[in-house]
């Protein structure tokens, strides 16, 4: 057994048949920079789509497009059924009910709608506005505070920083090791009784850390405060299981699990869900209008408001089936074969230094890297005039970069249509970048 | 990628010219590219001669990749000792060349170094990079100024 993400997957796992399973990626077909072979190591920032999300797409398009929740006729009934039958599969891809799924536009938004559900309740309440039941908990005073870790993307970050600046609430921060991972040493300190919410990410778009949930989860209710997770680079690389985790919201991303973009999910215990004040506002997420007030739908209709993403919900959907036949164990075995293989790899290269975890565990395919001499942004030039497409820069965790004591980092992140051989290439080319620049 | 990291650049990127914060100064910028987080601190110092406002130093410090750092070690070899007039038409024709996507090569006699940037147009991503520096000191030139007129 092989220890990936704090339960264990199987060695036994059969492989993952990448030639196969690239055949379902047309894109990685075409040539870039003459005449080079893409090689696509920059799924962190988004994925590439199977022809069975495009398809679904299209198909959508051709035979049932129309506007959901309304219309008598029966293509509205189909994209209806279509989209709620999305829900229905992405919810069942992290153990959850399709009620407890709300589609918005992405992760970033997910973030937002639980952020302003503080920002809003805080607002109502001090208006003596009508809030949902059990609402208090998202009703902040000066004083109260946000814990959130060092290696956060800005998404899980600025949104917090904007409800401390309308609600006088503190933002409070656990810190990193040298390795990249989250300093729990002082997390007693960090938690007390002011602290509201408790918002980390599972996996580290910079440093791939997979943090552990289970001592920031008991940390939070020992304290009553809400725990959010940012799963966008965990659920697409792992078996997730909102049951399993603990925690009271999760935001991830469709795009970086091979759906299109334009759609995220934020999944809340249903009676956190319920609590929640609207956040966007308009047609569809209403119940009754009247020129003087309005009262809202449950969720999840009550958070999305105006003409959903109808299409993207299918594509998503099939995006979640071609992952369920893989086996999302195959999925994070194979991943966690490849960044074994990589995190050696690399090493070998003169004057590379990888920022993160050199250990396998508890550790995504997210794999960021400096050299001497070389700015990331140069190592990333270099790399895309030999076909190889990274992501370079400070990966929207600029906080992070400065803690590891790195402006900007070179960053490779692999996914199922990635192989050793991809990582061979990168080696080989990374030898050539020192020189270049008259460092090697 | 030879159009991009012509020999010019990287020689200025080994050996930055004029590198380093200078006294004495009239004005002093930070500016960042917050895509990739390439900073750079700024300043400008102007004297009169014979009446003539001149760039008299422009003294620079800063982090980021190989083309904004080669930049601003060619504008310290393009600016420093114009006219602020002369110095702006410089800026002008280094922006022009960029922001053509390729279509303008530049004119050697005129730009002197900052030529082989005519590459870096190619590539879109990277025009800002190679700009940084220049709107740094553009906006400094502004800040030095505040109240005069430059035309």
């Amino acid at each position: 057994m092989t220890t990936v993400h704090g339960g264990t997957v199987a060695t036994a796992t059969p492989p993952l048949d990448v030639p196969a399973i690239r055949a379902q990626f047309p894109i990685l077909e075409r040539t870039v920079r003459g005449e080079q072979r893409l090689i696509y190591l920059d799924s962190g920032a988004t994925s590439q789509k199977p022809l069975a999300v495009l398809d679904a797409e299209r198909h959508f398009y051709l035979t049932s497009n129309a506007a959901v929740h309304r219309g008598a006729h029966q293509l509205a009934e189909e994209a209806t059924e279509a989209y709620e039958g999305g829900r229905a599969v992405m919810a069942a891809f992290v153990g959850a009910q399709p009620d407890e799924v709300v589609f918005t536009r992405n992760a970033t938004e997910s973030l937002n709608l639980v952020a302003y559900s503080f920002v809003n309740a805080t607002d109502k309440a001090r208006w003596g506005s009508p809030l949902p039941e059990g609402a208090e908990r998202f009703i902040l005073s000066p004083g109260d505070e946000i814990l959130i870790t060092e290696m956060e993307h800005h998404a899980n970050l600025v949104p917090w920083q904007e409800v401390c600046a309308k609600t006088g609430a503190v933002l409070r921060w656990i810190g990193l090791t040298a390795d990249g991972r989250l300093d729990l040493d002082r997390l007693d300190d960090l938690v007390g009784p002011r602290t509201r919410v408790v918002s980390f990410v599972h996996q580290s778009n910079l440093l791939g850390t997979i943090n552990p949930i289970q001592p920031l989860v008991s940390a939070a209710r020992s304290v009553g405060a809400l725990v959010v997770l940012d799963a966008c680079q965990s659920v697409p690389h792992m078996p997730v299981d909102v049951a399993g985790l603990g925690v009271d919201a999760m935001a991830w991303s469709g795009h970086k699990m091979l759906g299109p973009t334009g759609i995220g999910c934020l999944w809340a215990r249903p009676e956190v869900l319920a609590s929640m004040p609207p956040f966007i506002s308009g047609g569809s997420m209403i119940e009754l209008v009247t020129m003087e007030r309005t009262t809202f739908a449950d969720p999840p209709k009550r958070f999305e408001a105006g003409v959903p993403m109808v299409a993207q919900a299918v594509g998503l959907a099939a995006a979640c089936e071609f992952l369920n036949d893989l086996g999302m164990p195959a999925v994070a075995a194979h991943e966690h074969d490849i960044t074994g293989y990589a995190l050696g790899r690399l090493q070998e290269v003169p004057g590379l230094r990888i920022v993160g975890p050199l250990d396998n565990d508890m550790r995504g395919s997210a794999i960021s890297f400096v050299m001497d001499g070389v700015h990331p942004h140069d190592v990333g030039q270099v790399l895309d005039s030999r076909g190889i497409a990274v992501r370079v820069g400070h990966h929207c965790a600029w906080p992070a970069c400065r803690s590891m004591g790195v402006p900007a980092t070179t960053r490779i992140s692999p996914y199922i249509y990635n192989d050793r051989a991809d990582i061979d290439a990168l080696v080989e080319a990374l030898d050539g970048v020192g020189s270049l620049f008259g460092v090697g | 990628m030879e159009d991009l990291y012509q020999e010019i650049i990287l020689d200025h990127y080994r050996n930055p010219q004029g590198r380093g914060l200078r006294e004495p100064f009239e004005a002093e910028v930070h500016h960042v590219n917050p895509t990739c987080g390439d900073e750079i601190d700024l300043r400008l110092h102007l004297e009169s001669v014979a009446g003539v406002p001149t760039v008299a130093d422009v003294s620079y410090e800063g982090q980021g990749c190989s083309i904004s750092q080669a930049s601003a070690s060619v504008m310290y070899d393009s600016l420093v000792g114009l006219s602020v007039d002369d110095a702006l038409e410089s800026l002008g024709r280094f922006q022009h060349m960029l922001q053509s996507r390729g279509q303008e090569s530049g004119d050697e006699e005129t730009m002197g170094d900052a030529v082989a940037f005519a590459g870096v147009a190619k590539y879109p991503a990277r025009v800002k990079c190679a700009l940084l520096p220049w709107m740094a000191w553009k906006d400094a030139l502004s800040r030095a100024t505040e109240g005069e007129s430059h035309d």
